[in-house]
């Protein structure tokens, strides 16, 4: 405790109820002390539950590190999954997440900045606006799981796509489409008015004041809101398995670079695939206890994937707040 | 009370004629019948008393209010020598806002470079050549009166100089698209009094080369730096001639009251 500067002294309280104004001083310097009482409750409160959610967070951590150690080496990462548990490892389920990963995020980045540029700075205030607002708020709130349904309605048995890595990263895409709507939308809502009154009033149109002022600025956000979309997309399991992921595959996707003309190839994106969930979640549902070791090991890497994601976030918030303050 | 104008005596080229000028935000009316002329190559100032609508009528003349939504104007803004009627809504806006360029009260750079910022008017006109863009960066700090402060940090980001630099530095972005007429909205309102003296200098040299309506609350800054000035009051334009006229020999009691500090 800091020492308070309104010591129990009578004489001076005496001296200061005669005279009005250090009465009023005296009344003010209570008040403050009151106040810094009601601060330092805040603060307390605050501190605790940040360590309970730390602990929390640790003790998770630390359990699957613990039971997963003995897998946890460059082997499981290049191997594929086995009927024996010691040789078994998760190079489709980290490719495939990757590469599902990859069609996630171009498809929710597109989709969602243009959603999030055309609302905020082109949509008119109607009732057809609102009604797209409304759908916005209510995608967010929708369980993942009916996502997957429709998916196999729509991308499995409309389009054809089959059980692809293209079904899951629409699928996912579609998952994630309100986060990058949303932080697209503060992003600009947090670039003031005078920036954009500048480059109007030097002649810009609106098209190129979206392009040469409010994307660049906005682009932090809008990165920061892609990482945090993509870190819950890598853990989505409910979805997938909707679809119909498959749980085992010893083989890698068709690679995107070819030895022969045209080079590059987009076969990949109509392969099946795994993920690190669904890898897990297979490994967790057998009854071999040597099995449960590789799925600890395999939360893990999950684990640390997303913290990575998230410090990535937090490290692009920084970068572009210093460069773009106003 | 009717409008009293000191007739200037020789007659002089019109840059923007403001007539029967009202301006409604929502049901408020912000403007009331304002009528007066912009000499070309002149400064005129506004002066009034905050509130009175000086800020609505010069945002008015490069549509910045087309941002908004629940306005209306009424009357006209010729635009000469075109003879355009600036908020006719079939006109462009940014067509307008390529010839009549503006200042406003707060310092806005972009968070880009220097160098960017000066020469982002001229980029979307087309301008590409490096060269000519960089000779015109140079002219407009130069003519701005930032060149010497900033010559040797161009690449830096605009939003590290001071206040009063990064209110040149606007200055200087509208001067590179060589606007007909510049409109500045209390420009040295936020300034410290060594950059204020620096703009109004700057003010007095530029209307060789451009045309300057700028609103104002420092009296002494509008006697010294303008020609013509327009004293509004609530809404509407109380009187307007020259400059020395109208500081010496208001003929409105209400201009004199404000000009002597009675009031406002
Ligand atoms: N966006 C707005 N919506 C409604 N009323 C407004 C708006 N902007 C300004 N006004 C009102 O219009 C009147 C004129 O405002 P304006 O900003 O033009 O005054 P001003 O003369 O520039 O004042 P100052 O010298 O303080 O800048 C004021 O009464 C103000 O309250
Ligand atoms: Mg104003």
């Amino acid at each position: 405790m800091r020492k308070s500067p309104m010591k129990k002294d009578k004489n001076r309280n005496n001296i200061m109820a005669k005279d009005p104004i250090l009465a009023k001083h005296n009344k003010t310097e209570k008040l403050i002390k009151s106040k810094n009482i009601k601060d330092q409750l805040f603060y307390l409160f605050g501190f605790l539950i940040l360590v309970a959610a730390s602990f929390i967070l640790f003790a998770l951590i630390s359990d699957l590190f613990i039971r997963g150690a003995s897998r946890l080496n460059f082997d499981f990462l290049t191997h594929f999954p086995s009927r024996k548990p010691e040789a078994a490892g998760i190079l489709s389920a980290w490719v495939g997440s990757l590469a599902v990963m990859l069609v996630t995020s171009s498809v929710s980045l597109v989709l969602g900045v243009m959603t999030g540029i055309y609302l905020e700075e082109y949509a008119p205030k109607n009732i057809f606006t609102f009604l797209i607002e409304l759908a916005i708020v209510n995608m967010a709130g929708i369980p993942s799981i009916t996502f997957g349904l429709m998916a196999l309605g729509i991308f499995v048995y409309q389009f054809n796509f089959g059980q692809s890595i293209l079904t899951a990263g629409l699928t996912l895409g579609l998952l994630v489409l309100p986060i990058i709507i949303v932080t697209t939308r503060e992003a600009l809502k947090s670039i003031p008015n005078h920036l954009r009154e500048a480059a109007y009033s030097l002649g810009a149109s609106k098209y190129q004041i979206v392009r040469d002022h409010l994307l660049p600025y906005s682009s932090g956000g809008i990165l920061t809101g892609m990482i945090l979309a993509l870190s819950r997309a890598v853990g989505e399991t409910a979805p997938l398995i909707t679809i119909g992921a498959l749980t085992f595959i010893a083989f890698l996707p068709t690679p995107p670079i070819q030895s022969t003309p045209p080079f590059v190839s987009f076969e990949w994106l109509w392969d099946g695939f795994t993920v690190l969930p669904i890898q897990m979640f297979n490994w967790v549902s057998r009854p071999q206890e040597e099995f449960h070791i590789n799925a600890a090991a395999t939360g893990a890497i999950l684990l640390m994937l997303t913290l990575i994601l998230n410090a990535g976030a937090i490290w692009l918030r920084y970068k572009f707040r210093k460069r773009y303050h106003w | 009370m009717g409008l009293l104008v000191n007739e200037p005596n020789a007659v002089k080229a019109i840059k923007a004629d403001v007539k029967n000028f009202n301006f409604y935000y929502g049901q408020k009316q912000a403007v009331k019948d304002v009528n007066f002329s912009v000499y070309q190559n002149k400064v005129t100032a506004l002066i009034g008393p905050s509130g009175c609508g000086k800020s609505t009528l010069l945002r008015s003349l490069n549509r910045i209010h087309d941002l908004y939504k629940g306005f209306k104007t009424e009357g006209e803004v010729i635009l000469h020598p075109e003879q355009i009627n600036i908020l006719d809504k079939s006109i462009d806006p940014t067509f307008v806002r390529m010839r009549v360029g503006m200042v406003f009260q707060k310092p806005n750079p972009f968070p880009k470079s220097i160098y960017e910022n000066v020469v982002y008017g001229l980029k979307i006109r087309g301008l590409k050549k490096r060269a000519l863009l960089e000779q015109k960066c140079e002219e407009s700090l130069k003519a701005a009166g930032l060149w010497d402060e900033v010559k040797d940090r161009l690449d830096q980001l605009a939003t590290g100089l001071s206040g009063g630099q990064q209110q040149r530095l606007c200055i200087a972005r509208a001067l590179a698209v060589e606007p007909d007429l510049l409109l500045l909205d209390e420009p040295t309102s936020a300034l410290d009094p060594i950059s204020t003296s620096v703009i109004e200098d700057l003010v007095i040299e530029l209307k060789n080369k451009v045309t300057i309506l700028i609103v104002t609350h420092n009296l002494q800054q509008a006697a010294r730096c303008s020609d013509f000035t327009a004293f509004m009051y609530l809404g509407e334009l109380i009187e307007f001639g020259e400059t020395n006229k109208l500081f010496t020999k208001p003929q409105n009691v209400k201009t004199e009251n404000y000009i002597t500090g009675r009031f406002g």
